[in-house]
């Protein structure tokens, strides 16, 4: 609910370019990459504007927990309150815009400013400023108080926020995509997950050519060709990984979906045996498997196979817009830094166990999946932000305006719309490329009317 | 000795077993009282560290491998404290068979974050040898600084590194390399070279 609203006062992206002429249905203008206004532009178009990802409940277990994270380029305290409620607050003083908080997590009833010592609650609100009686007003005016981002949800887990009031409720921005992700999460026992580190990495370049790739099935054998080799060097049989990808991927069974709101899925599902250990049978090796596929194998015969899966890398790309994936068993995280850099955050996640679903077998389940999960961003996504590293210098050719993602257009058949206006196409297709970065030049057309909150 | 399973082909002593040694043989064991002060000794690993950081250097990783036991770890944490690495990911947790995956990557011409390779000096300095109440057993303690080019300018990679060294017949082994990076739990560009 928003308890008090205040219209911050912005620019209007939308005269800064003809739009539709840096968008086209097959190109993109290479200034959308490079272009520092329209980096600018997207920390309140895009990353304001819509549901934003910001955190994982696990990782704010208890009252009182916080991490700190941002919000395109504000940044924030996510925190679970006293009360338990989960907010989102901006990491300022309201006095002099000092960070109230500069650690990465802990546990904090009240946040005391380093710099002249006002304090505030965790709900946000002023407890107490030094030596007050210098001070005509009142402290008790709500506009002391830290300003928080006034939307913030959470859809099984993944924390969500907002400055936008206009914004759709999160299940519905989330629409259709939130199919995969629940699928995603009920392979786990009881459909839960916890956060358990990360690989963290960052590559000179815009945002979005992480967001471009994160559906891209076209570059798999080239990019990752290092990857494959290496996981495949001493299989029987080549099928490590992601060797579905070689010889002809579009008449595989996997496929590519434009699931509406910019958000996109790469299901890669369909390639594998349906049957318990299918998904362990193409898992490369790591540190462990032949000792716990071993040890699970003697303790639980059968059933094994079906708990070593759980060790697997799931083989999806669920990527929702702007700046959140769940690919293999990880939380992928976006987050632009400038014009031409950004962060990318690889978030662990473990298998939780509260019930015993998997009759002791979860701490040798974790302990091999995290060492799959190290694998890719080691060995594979390495690869990736160095490509999109010489993409960004690329685009320094000024004269040479064009980028393409115009892979399956107008090739009659090749893509599907259905019934609900989800969008199909082989797995080679930039088809889910054309359709968000339509759904990004509406957004950046639009003028939202962005909110901050306090409490009252 | 020789292991069973050859760890090069296979996994078998990434077990539970060895996480616990390793959590405990990794936790407060750099203790003044332990210290070694004779200074052959300390110059014996020493010199150790320092070939190891030149044939990194030199991208001789086929000596590098050999002065690792056969059944090895190569660790880097993604948190301060290194934690524990069945709980928490970290940035490289490597037996033999990843870090002989790690170096046939290298060696593809297909690793396009090491195309063209990047070129590295280290600095070590500050080796502190630490006994552990297993005589053929040390710790050793040691700063890094690598400096390395790759394409577009100069940078810097620091922190510390634990060794343990166990003693065979005829040397002293690496068991355990865990490199702790000062910047561990910040976003890292480029982490592909061998630290």
């Amino acid at each position: 609910m928003l308890e008090k609203l205040n219209t911050s006062r912005i620019e209007s992206a939308a005269d800064l370019y003809d739009w539709d002429e840096l968008v086209q249905e097959d190109r993109v203008h290479r200034l959308i990459y490079t272009d520092p206004a329209i980096f600018q532009a997207e920390m309140t178009n895009i990353f304001g504007a819509v549901w934003v990802y910001l955190g994982h409940e696990s990782q704010i277990p208890k009252n009182d927990d916080y991490i700190t994270v941002r919000l395109g380029l504000r940044p924030i305290i996510l925190l679970r309150d006293s009360q338990g409620k989960i907010r989102a607050l901006f990491n300022r003083c309201t006095h002099r815009g000092t960070t109230l908080c500069r650690k990465d997590k802990g546990s904090a009833r009240i946040f005391t400013c380093p710099y002249h010592g006002w304090s505030y609650l965790n709900s946000g609100k002023l407890r107490a400023v030094p030596w007050p009686d210098g001070y005509a007003c009142d402290f008790k005016d709500s506009k002391f108080n830290v300003a928080q981002v006034p939307r913030v949800d959470s859809y099984r887990g993944f924390i969500f926020a907002t400055l936008n009031p206009e914004a759709p409720a999160l299940l519905d921005y989330l629409g259709a995509i939130t199919k995969p992700i629940d699928e995603w999460l009920d392979r786990q026992p009881k459909g839960k997950i916890a956060v358990c580190e990360a690989n963290r990495l960052k590559y000179k370049g815009n945002w979005k050519l992480a967001y471009d790739n994160s559906g891209d099935g076209y570059h798999v054998v080239f990019s990752h060709r290092s990857l494959l080799e290496m996981e495949n060097r001493q299989a029987d049989v080549a099928n490590k990984g992601m060797s579905y990808y070689k010889g002809s991927p579009d008449t595989a069974p996997m496929y590519m979906a434009y699931m509406g709101h910019g958000h996109h899925f790469k299901d890669k599902r369909p390639n594998i045996q349906k049957r318990a250990g299918g998904l362990w049978a193409v898992e490369g090796p790591a540190p462990g498997t032949e000792h716990y596929a071993e040890e699970l194998r003697r303790r639980f015969g059968a059933r094994a196979e079906a708990i070593l899966d759980l060790a697997s890398s799931e083989p999806v790309n669920i990527n929702v817009f702007p700046n959140f994936s769940l690919l293999g068993n990880h939380i992928q995280v976006f987050e632009p830094v400038s014009v031409d850099e950004t962060n990318v955050t690889w978030y662990g996640t473990a298998v939780v166990d509260e019930d015993g679903t998997l009759g002791g077998a979860v701490d040798e389940v974790n302990a091999l999946r995290m060492r799959t999960q190290e694998q890719f961003p080691n060995f594979g996504e390495v690869d990736d932000l160095a490509n999109f590293e010489e993409i960004q210098r690329g685009l320094a050719c000024q004269e040479d305006e064009w980028v393409y993602m115009h892979r399956g257009l107008d090739i009659p058949g090749r893509v599907k719309t259905d019934e609900n206006g989800i969008i199909t196409a082989p797995a080679t297709d930039e088809a889910f490329m054309r359709e968000y970065i339509k759904e990004w030049k509406r957004l950046m057309k639009a003028t939202p009317r962005l909110a901050i909150q306090r409490e009252p | 000795m020789q292991p069973i399973h050859d760890p090069s082909t296979s996994s078998y002593y990434v077990n539970e077993q060895l996480y616990q040694e390793l959590v405990a043989s990794f936790t407060d064991w750099q203790r003044d009282d332990m210290a070694v002060d004779n200074l052959s000794e300390r110059d014996q690993f020493r010199i150790l560290v320092e070939k190891e950081a030149r044939l990194l250097d030199q991208l001789r990783f086929d000596e590098w491998l050999a002065m690792y036991s056969p059944e090895c770890i190569y660790w880097v944490p993604g948190t301060p404290e290194a934690g524990d690495p069945r709980r928490e990911i970290a940035i490289s947790f490597d037996d033999r068979r990843r870090m002989e995956d790690r170096i046939y990557r290298l060696r593809t011409g297909y690793a396009w974050s090491q195309a063209p390779k990047s070129r590295t000096v280290r600095m070590i300095s500050n080796v502190e040898t630490f006994s552990t109440g297993q005589s053929s057993v040390r710790m050793v303690r040691s700063n890094f600084l690598i400096s390395e080019f790759r394409v577009d300018g100069t940078r810097f990679l620091s922190g510390w590194c634990g060794h343990r060294f166990v003693r065979t017949a005829h040397r002293w082994e690496i068991q355990v390399r865990q490199v702790n990076l000062i910047d561990c739990d910040q976003n890292l560009r480029n982490p592909s070279i061998v630290l």
